[in-house]
């Protein structure tokens, strides 16, 4: 049994330690908006927050992640209206939508280490997240969005 | 005196228009009706549809979105526009009041039924090397089997004089070697089969040969390339571009597929002659151009697939052996630099590398560890972890990582045996801690 807490919630996960955090997620937890991409931790379709850092939750042991605070794509924020995702809405980045709340979640991650990123820092850090849409572009066009708009919040507040 | 060189040179003016008259005077022949086309033998007809194919009569005769050989397409010709004649046997529009011996005039001498010259946009100067037989051959298909569409023709756009038929005798005095194709006996038959059918009813030379001032095909530069409707025609001699010379085997290729392994593809102008076209010839006949062609490119047999043009350029289109060098730098940067990576300052549980004591510590265990068996989350900063890559990487894809990050990054001596180290730790298995 497995006690860790994802979106806010208290879970105890009866699985085996050596699962994949992404199917105690998408199979026992019952969240599917974390995708399964490559499974090797090469592509970023699973990307999740453990303890606020963005985390391949495919080759994450579930024994490994006991007493974490996870967030998915679902608990970015309550109204789905984080600013990543109001810039991924505005720019209308995803395509066939597949690696994007990897892709969500790995800008989110960045946003906060890094809050006004240069474009050689977006794509650095995003490198790791691939889109075979090729949406690479507009990715970055909303993560500098998402950055100006934190920007301005802080400054209105 | 002075009057007797004028009435001279005016005696002699006199006579050279008579001259010319006579030379350029051609009678009418008289017209045929329906009935008089008698029905052909079908292998005639057979024959005919096969070289109306290689003669692509068709994309020149052809309107676009219009009816088959109905005439009326516009062919550019630096000169004027000048539109195609209705080659269907319409009897008012078309050609169906042509008798055979008319039909043979036009595409021997390039005059049309009722005596008028016929422009040389029409290229009665390659296909007055056809023989009677084969002229036959098309005028049985084109009575037999296309269908009488009646038209109306446009008018030429062409300017004064270059509108007057008549004159058009003294361009093919000067142009034009007319008579039928003569065998060259120093040749093998197949060479002057191709030659026979390359240089009368496929016109090869019709663009693949540069014109001059007047637009004839300047002998001099014979199969030299030139430009068509802005595509270029390429030099069907030694002089061709292409890095492979056109051997016998490729042009073959080409002429029945429309592409080969070694050049390009026929497109653009090229595009309706191989496919509309001259693939429809028999075996033979492409086997005899093709050999024709490639003498006149002075190609030889040799297989393209052995020359040292085709290897060396097959090793420049091989990926790039700095690539793989790369590539711990590659792994890197998918499987590591999503976490591990900072900007202007060092964040808080974002380990840079280049300054981590397990890089730069002269043992590589810890690193390999830590990237085999990952951190948990009471390992390291509470609550945050690392996944393990031993599911994910190889031996060698850690190996060319820690190499990596060794070299580049902490910029330190490689470490010995680093590989070997990748295989004991991962045989070990992850431990109590």
């Amino acid at each position: 049994m497995v006690n860790l807490k994802i979106n806010g919630r208290e879970v105890s996960v009866d699985a085996d330690p050596a699962t994949p955090l992404l199917w105690a997620i998408r199979d026992e937890i019952g969240l599917t908006g974390t995708k399964f991409g490559c499974g090797i931790g090469m592509c970023g379709a699973c990307t999740v927050h453990v303890g606020g850092q963005a985390t391949r939750s495919c080759i994450t042991m579930l024994g490994d992640v006991e007493g974490t605070e996870i967030t998915t794509i679902e608990g970015l924020d309550a109204d789905d209206n984080h600013p990543v995702q109001e810039a991924w809405r505005n720019l209308r980045v995803p395509q066939c939508g597949y690696c994007q709340s990897g892709q969500i979640m790995q800008a989110a991650a960045l946003l906060t280490d890094i809050p006004d990123p240069s474009d050689d820092d977006i794509d650095a850090v995003m490198t790791g997240n691939l889109c075979r849409c090729m949406t690479y572009p507009r990715i970055r066009s909303a993560v500098r969005e998402a950055a100006s708009a934190n920007r301005g919040q802080t400054q209105n507040g | 005196m002075f009057k007797q060189i004028c009435l001279g040179i005016l005696a002699v003016g006199a006579i050279g228009a008579a001259g010319f008259g006579v030379y350029a005077y051609k009678p009418a022949i008289s017209p045929v009706t329906a009935a008089d086309h008698a029905s052909f033998p079908p292998e005639q007809v057979e024959q005919g549809r096969v070289l109306v194919g290689a003669g692509y009569c068709a994309t020149c005769h052809t309107a676009k979105g219009g009816e088959p050989y109905a005439g009326n397409y516009a062919m550019e010709t630096g000169f004027g526009t000048i539109y195609a004649t209705n080659l269907t046997p319409d009897m008012e529009t078309g050609i169906g009041a042509y008798s055979k011996d008319a039909f043979r005039r036009a595409m021997h001498e390039g005059v049309a039924r009722d005596g008028s010259h016929l422009f040389p946009a029409f290229p009665y100067d390659h296909f007055t090397k056809m023989s009677d037989d084969d002229i036959d051959a098309i005028y049985a298909f084109i009575m037999s089997e296309v269908k009488p569409v009646r038209t109306t023709q446009k008018e030429n756009e062409l300017p004064f004089p270059l509108n007057v038929r008549f004159l058009q005798a003294g361009w093919k005095m000067l142009f034009v070697d007319f008579g039928e194709y003569e065998t060259d006996p120093d040749k093998s038959a197949e060479w002057n089969r191709g030659a026979y059918l390359a240089e009368g009813v496929t016109h090869c030379g019709a663009c693949h040969t540069p014109r001059n001032a007047l637009g004839a095909e300047d002998a001099d530069q014979k199969f030299a390339g030139a430009e068509i409707d802005r595509w270029q025609a390429p030099a069907l001699t030694a002089a061709n571009a292409s890095a492979v010379p056109w051997n016998a085997a490729e042009f073959r290729e080409y002429l029945v597929k429309g592409s080969t392994k070694y050049h390009g593809i026929a497109a653009g102008p090229m595009g309706p002659v191989v496919h509309a076209g001259v693939r429809e010839l028999p075996d033979s006949d492409l086997t005899a151009i093709s050999i024709y062609l490639a003498d006149q490119v002075g190609a030889d047999d040799s297989d393209p697939a052995d020359s040292q043009i085709v290897q060396a350029s097959l090793e420049r289109n091989a990926p790039d052996r700095r690539y793989r060098q790369a590539e711990g730098e590659r792994l890197y940067t998918t499987a590591c630099a999503a976490c591990h990576y900072n900007s202007q300052q060092i964040n808080a549980g974002r380990p840079d590398l280049g300054i981590n004591s397990s890089v730069n510590q002269n043992d590589p265990s810890n690193l390999i560890q830590v990237i085999l068996y990952g951190v948990n989350s009471h390992q390291g900063t509470e609550g945050v972890v690392m996944p393990g890559f031993r599911d994910a990487l190889s031996d060698d894809q850690i190996t060319s990582i820690a190499a990596y990050l060794r070299a580049d990054r902490a910029e330190q001596a490689p470490w010995e045996g680093l590989r070997g180290s990748v295989t004991e730790l991962r045989a070990r298995g992850p431990g109590t801690h």
